[in-house]
Formats: structure tokens, sequence, C-alpha cells
């Protein structure tokens, strides 16, 4: 499922993104990798989110949280 | 050993390596810019144990990939210029992610120190590291250090020298044999090769690439054919643009095709989850977390800084913080810096015997030019102190991501909003700022609209016409109105922008939230200071030079010798014919001087110039002595205020002068008051501003767009605004 619809306090692990290389290995560099787990800290319905990944906070775009996709 | 060795400090963002670097160096650093690309490079020196060390602070980034302007900056210094030692500074309360970029450069097979920092931090967060293990993980030492507190400073530097010269010594091995002192110094970790296991799918791949580049002689002493291999698998743009071959390229591309099919992901995935594999396993081994709390302060203020209710609210009562106390704290010490200029002028006055050219080029040119914008010195220093100290603390972080909403809408994001906070103190600054945009649309868009933030430069045009034109009550909503004209057209700008000629997708928005943390006295004044000090020198160069340049413009050719006589008679008839009312006779002499130096004005070159502008100048109000004044503010905003007082012939004018206000108050309606600023916010940024402009997008094009184009607006603007309220009949 996209990352857009989970809730915040859940804890949901990355699967891929649709995103171009560059994107990708820019994510990479921040911990969000195949297999890695996140924790989602606030989604406001329309505003950016921001999810914990392997101990910092990043924030992403609502765009960028509806192309990950994350079991 | 040598005397002399480089060091590059590696490092996250908001791992505390600038701290760290300004321990080091102190004062003793210089900023500059890596060649042909905009990013700053910072460099300082040291000494320890009898070694020159000359630091190299990189850009702060998460990977080595070719990702941003940033990183292959710091991959290419570390590649080309081949630093003795490099210094990775990792947060160590986050060390998984930041070990990220430690492993990139264990890769590249440089000799490296690990640096824990914020080692206090990490320990109250109940972790506790086994540095032996992870010193032989990453085959380099490590020291714990406490950036904001200077602990830990010595033996970084110990580590540093000792790295340099065990490299000496490996390298000096081979043909000595190794001397005793090498032997003895030899105390390092075990020399870990550098190698992370990728997995049979991609080591094999690895091996056919590297023999491959081998074979074609590409690998030499610059690259490892390991880490080349790597890069290429990755799809490096870097990397790929230098190798020649197709065929090569083909190779390449097939092995990328055969990992894609068999692991069902593309090769940077794949590459990247076994780097962090190495990292998970390396910390399973060494690292030991006693309790489970992470992030707990920052997230409670969190709760309340990124609310969503509550944050709007919250930043806002910030921003008018900041801009209160600029300007209330400001106050005492901008009156102290006038006195003493006032004072200055005075004696120089009293001082100098007998008037001449000279004279009054240093009371009216530099005295009074330089004069007048040192004053905005303490403005400038709290500006930048307030500023230090949100980006500092974090707080910068949730500021973008509190604008991101409304940002998105006008087709940035929130990131963008940060450059044009800056640009309320000063848009040089600001346009830098737009360093932290990836997106090359995205930050000439910000750059271009950032001139209408209004700066403080702006401000003392705005302190001298509102009071001349408008009742008190509207003194404070008349300015409110001014920024927010600015505000508005910089969004309406950048959505235009953004939908014509800077068309494109939006970029996804990442960002990392640092966590909130206490800024250093140090770090907070040293980058004041750095404010500070560029604002002066501005005033000692450029406004120095602009100020004489004017002060020549406005002097010269001056009255020709009939004009002279013609004032001289008129001077004699007064004092002739009121010899017994002084009063009056002092009067009107005082007049006789002021009709004098207007038509010296007029005749001099910056009148003819004004002259000449009149006609242009006349839809929107404005006559040829706004003209002339107009020029000047073009070279710095803030001279805008001076030359009206040059023009209107009433001596020493400054922004607070009752005779300036009620000249302009006798001679202009309230609309071309209004007019006038109007014009400053919006018309042709300053000189400066351009050529920052021009440096950051690397194109004049984009430089004489901006002037250009916000020129043309502020003329439109301005002359519907005159027009349209002489139509109305409002204030004329």
């Amino acid at each position: 499922m996209p990352l857009a619809t989970v809730k915040a306090g859940s804890k949901v692990r990355f699967v891929n993104v649709q995103a171009g290389q560059a994107l990708k290995a820019r994510l990479a560099a921040m911990g969000l990798v195949p297999g890695s787990e996140l924790e989602v800290v606030s989604n406001s319905l329309h505003g950016p989110f921001i999810v914990s990944v392997k101990g910092s906070r990043l924030v992403l775009g609502r765009g960028m949280a509806q192309k990950i996709m994350v079991v | 050993m040598r005397p002399k060795i480089t060091v590059a400090l590696a490092g996250n963002p908001n791992s505390g390596k600038t701290t760290i670097f300004n321990n080091l160096t102190g004062t003793r650093q210089h900023v500059g810019n890596y060649p042909g690309v905009t990013v700053e490079r910072k460099e300082g020196r040291c000494r320890h144990a009898g070694v020159d060390i000359h630091l190299v602070d990189l850009p702060g980034t998460y990977s080595l990939t070719a990702y941003s302007a940033e990183e292959v900056v710091a991959r290419n210094f570390i590649i080309d210029e081949k630093p003795d030692v490099v210094v990775d500074i990792i947060d160590a309360s986050n060390l998984e992610r930041n070990l990220y970029l430690a492993v990139q450069l264990m890769e590249l097979g440089v000799p490296l120190v690990l640096v824990f920092n914020m080692s206090d931090q990490a320990r109250a967060r109940g972790y506790q590291f086994d540095l032996d293990k992870l010193s032989r993980f990453f085959g380099a030492r490590i020291v714990e250090t406490v950036g904001h507190k200077g602990h830990g400073m010595q033996q970084l530097l110990e580590a540093v020298v000792a790295t340099a010269r065990e490299q000496d010594c490996a390298e000096a091995q081979p043909k000595s044999g190794g001397n005793l002192a090498c032997r003895a110094s030899i105390r390092g970790p075990q020399a870990s090769d550098g190698r992370i296991d990728y997995g049979p799918d991609i080591e094999a791949e690895l091996e056919k690439l590297t023999d491959l580049l081998r074979q074609s002689g590409f690998s030499g002493p610059k690259y490892n054919p390991r880490w080349l291999a790597l890069k290429l698998l990755e799809n490096d743009k870097e990397i790929r643009s230098q190798i020649k071959s197709p065929r090569l390229l083909e190779r390449v591309d097939q092995s990328r095709e055969r990992i894609e099919k068999r692991t069902g992901e593309n090769p940077e995935s794949v590459i990247a989850g076994r780097r962090y594999g190495f990292i998970s396993g390396a910390c399973q081994q060494a690292v030991r977390s006693t309790i489970e709390i992470r992030h707990t302060i920052s997230d409670r203020i969190d709760a309340v800084m990124t609310n969503r209710v509550l944050g709007l609210p919250v930043f806002l009562a910030m921003m008018y913080l900041v801009f209160y106390l600029t300007f209330t704290i400001g106050d005492p010490p901008m009156d102290w810096i006038e006195e003493f200029f006032g004072w200055l002028g005075s004696s120089v006055d009293t001082l100098w015997p007998a008037d001449s050219v000279l004279k009054s080029l240093v009371t009216d040119g530099i005295i009074g030019g330089v004069g007048g914008v040192v004053i905005f010195l303490p403005n400038i220093l709290l500006l930048f102190l307030a500023i230090a100290i949100l980006e500092d603390t974090g707080y910068m972080a949730r500021a973008a991501f509190i604008m991101d909403r409304l940002m998105h809408k006008i087709g940035l994001h929130g990131k963008s909003f940060i450059p044009m906070l800056i640009g309320f103190g000063c848009s040089v600054p600001a346009i830098m700022a737009t360093r932290t945009l990836e997106n090359r649309r995205d930050r000439l868009v910000t750059m271009l609209v950032v001139p209408l933030m209004s700066c403080g430069a702006r401000l003392p045009i705005y302190a001298l016409i509102i009071p001349a034109f408008f009742p008190k009550a509207w003194h404070a909503p008349m300015l409110w109105i001014i920024y927010m004209i600015g505000i508005l057209l910089a969004i309406a700008s950048a959505k235009l922008l953004r939908s014509t000629i800077l068309r494109g997708e939006s970029v996804p928005f990442v960002m990392e939230l640092p966590p909130y943390r206490l800024p250093t006295v140090r770090s907070v004044l040293l980058h004041m200071w750095e404010r500070g000090w560029l604002y002066l020198r501005k005033a000692g160069t450029v406004i120095l030079g602009i100020s004489i340049v004017l002060w020549a413009m406005t002097n010269f050719p001056g009255l020709s010798p009939k004009q002279q006589a013609e004032f001289e008679k008129q001077r004699q008839m007064v004092e002739n014919s009121f010899r017994s009312e002084p009063q009056k006779a002092a009067a009107l002499l005082e007049e006789i001087d002021n009709r004098r130096a207007e038509a010296a004005l007029e005749s001099s070159i910056a009148g003819r110039i004004g002259r000449l502008m009149e006609p242009l100048l006349r839809p929107m109000g404005f006559d040829w002595k706004i003209g002339t004044a107009l020029i000047g503010a073009f070279a710095a905003k803030e001279v805008f205020v001076a030359q009206m007082g040059i023009v209107y012939a009433v001596g020493e004018a400054d922004e607070e002068s009752e005779s300036l206000r009620s000249k302009l108050q006798n001679n202009y309606s309230p609309l071309v008051g209004f007019c006038i600023m109007l014009f400053c916010l919006v018309s042709a940024p300053c000189m400066a501003t351009i050529a920052i402009t021009r440096r950051e997008s690397n194109s004049w094009k984009w430089a004489l767009f901006q002037l250009g184009g916000l020129t043309a607006l502020a003329y439109v603007l301005t002359a519907c605004v005159y027009l349209g309220g002489r139509l109305l009949g409002l204030g004329i």
C-alpha cells in the first residue's frame, strides 16, 4: 500500500518507490532501502509527512509519500 | 613525517561538522567557493604535535553518489586532491544512517578517522559502543567527541596525525622495509580491506567489470578498479561520463540487467541495501542499546511546533518576535552609530580650515555615504543572530515543513521558504541560501523572486516616506502593507514563472528533521560575525566607491561663473537691505543658498541624467529629483535616502530629518510617496543582488532577466497605481 495511507503511529516496512534513479539513491542514502523499517510520526491529511527511519526524522512531501510502497 | 598535512572533514548535514571545524580552527578560516560550482569551500588551519594541519570542510552530504552538486564536490575533492586524512563526523546518536557515508569513504580506500560526535547524547539514549570492534570493522581510528562542549578535540588531532604518520610508513615500507619509528607508531586498527560482501549476484558482476577495467587500462592510480566497477553498477552519471569506450558501457548495462533479473530489484537498491546490511551487522556486534528511547524531547517539542493547528501560529509568532527584536534592540546602538558619524562629520567640518572640494568629498561623500550604511549594522547583526539561532536549533527545518503546504500551491516546496525568510534581512545571503535546493528550476525561481522580500536596506526609505505623508495611526499598517505587497508579488511571480518559462514537474520533497539542539554561543556568534563582517566590508568597498561616484555626479560640473556671480549678487543685496533685521536676513540667505544648491544640482551630471529620465518617470508621478535618487538606489537601496537629502540640499539628511520630510510633504502628494515606496520595493534589485544572482545561477541571462523583469513589473505596477489613484482622487 502507499505510505500516504498509513496512519500516524504505525510501523511499516519499505518495499520500493516509483522514482528516478537519482531520487532512489538519495532516499537510500537517507535510510530508505527495501526492507528498512519506518514509523509514521505525523500524517496530517494535506501537508507533508514525517517518518522515522533508522533513528532520524524525515519530512516527505505528500506526492513522495504516494509513490512509496510499504507493507 | 611531513610538517604539513591536508585533512578533509566529511559528514552528514546536522552531524555537528561545522562546530568541530570551528573548534579546531577558531577564526583562522577562509570561506570561498569551489571552482565552477557554487558550493562554499571552508578552509582553516591548526597545529598539533609539530604538524601543520590544513583543514578543508567538505559540504555536508548523506552519501557520495552524484545526486547533488555538494556530493560531487565532496567526492571529487577526495579523489582529485587526495587529502592525507579524511575525517568523517558522525552523529553517534543516529549511528546507522550516519555510517552509510563512512562505508562509502571506506570503499574509496582513503585514510579515514571516524568521529563519534554528540557521544554524550548517544550515551544518554542508552547506547554503548565497543569502539575497538567498530574500529576494526571500518579500518579506521574512532574518536568520541562532544562538539559543542569542545570535548575530544585533542584526541581527534592525535588520531589524525597518527593516521597520517601510518600512511607515510605504509608508503615508505616497500622500499626501506620499515624503520623503527614507523613500527613503533603503528598502533592503529588492523586494516580492514575496505570491502563489503555484496552477495554472489553482484560480486560476480563486480569481478567481471573489475577485470575489464583493468584490461582496458582505465584504473590507474586515481581510481581503484573495484570502486569504479561498483559505481558503474550503481549507474553513477559522473563516472559513466568518464568511460569513453561504448563497448565497456554496453558490458556495464548487461551486468546491470543480469542483476535486475536475478534479484528482482534495481542494482542501486540492492547495493544500498547491502551497505546497510554491513552496517547493521557491525552495530549488532559492537553497539548495545540499553534503553529504548529515541528523540523523546525533540518529539515532544515537535508535537507543538509541527502541530496541524498550532504550527502556523507558532511560526508566525516566532517571525514577529525576530523582526520585533531586530528593530527594538537594534535601535539604541543605531543611534550611537548615527551620533558618532554626526560627530565625525562636524569635527572634520570645524577642524578643516577652508571650504574645499576635498572637504566636501570627505564630509558629504565619504562620511555621509558610508555612515548612512553602517548605521544599519546592528539590524543586520541581530537579524543574522536570530537566523543563526533558528538554524542551529533545528527550527528552520520545521519552518520549511510548516510552509510546505502553502509553497506547494505555488509550485515550490517548503525548503524554498528559508531563502525567502532570509531575504527580509538581505537578498545576497538569501540567494546564497538557495543552494540547499537540489532542483535547478526550483532554485532559479526562488532566486529570481527573493528580491521581492523587502530587505533591510529598503527600510530607511519607508522610514523616511511613511511619516512624511501618512498620519501616525497609519504608520505601522502602512509598513505592514508594503511588506505584504512584496510577499504577495513574490508568490504571484513564482507561480507565474513556474507555469511559464520554468515549468516542470514539482520535485519530490525529502528533507531531514534534525533533533532540536541547544545552539552553542560560539558558533552562533561566529556566524553573526561572518555576516556582519561581510556587510562592513561592503560598506568599506562597494558603498564607499558608489558614494564617491554619486558625490561627484551631484557636485560636478557645478555652477557656471555667471550663475555664481548672480547668486553672490543676491546675497549681497539681502545683506545690505536687511542689516537691521539679522533674523530675517539669515532666513533669506538660507533660502538663497538652498536655491543655489538646487541650481547647482540641476546642472550637475546627476541632475542632467534625471532630466533625461523625467519623461519616462512621469507616468509614475516622479520628477527628475526622484530620478537621481533612484539611480543611487540601484547601487544600494539605502542610498536613496541620502541622495534625496543631497537633492533637496538640506545638508546632511538622514531618515530622521524633519526638514527633508517637510520638503517632501510640500513637493509631493501622499500618492507619489506611496509610489516611491512601491517602486523601490519592486524595481531593480541592487547591484550586489544582480552580481550574486549572476554568480549563483552561473549565467548573466538570469541576472539580467531578474533586473529587467522586476524593473518592468515595478514600472507597470507603479504607473497603474499612480494613474488609478489620480482617477479615483486618492491621496492627491
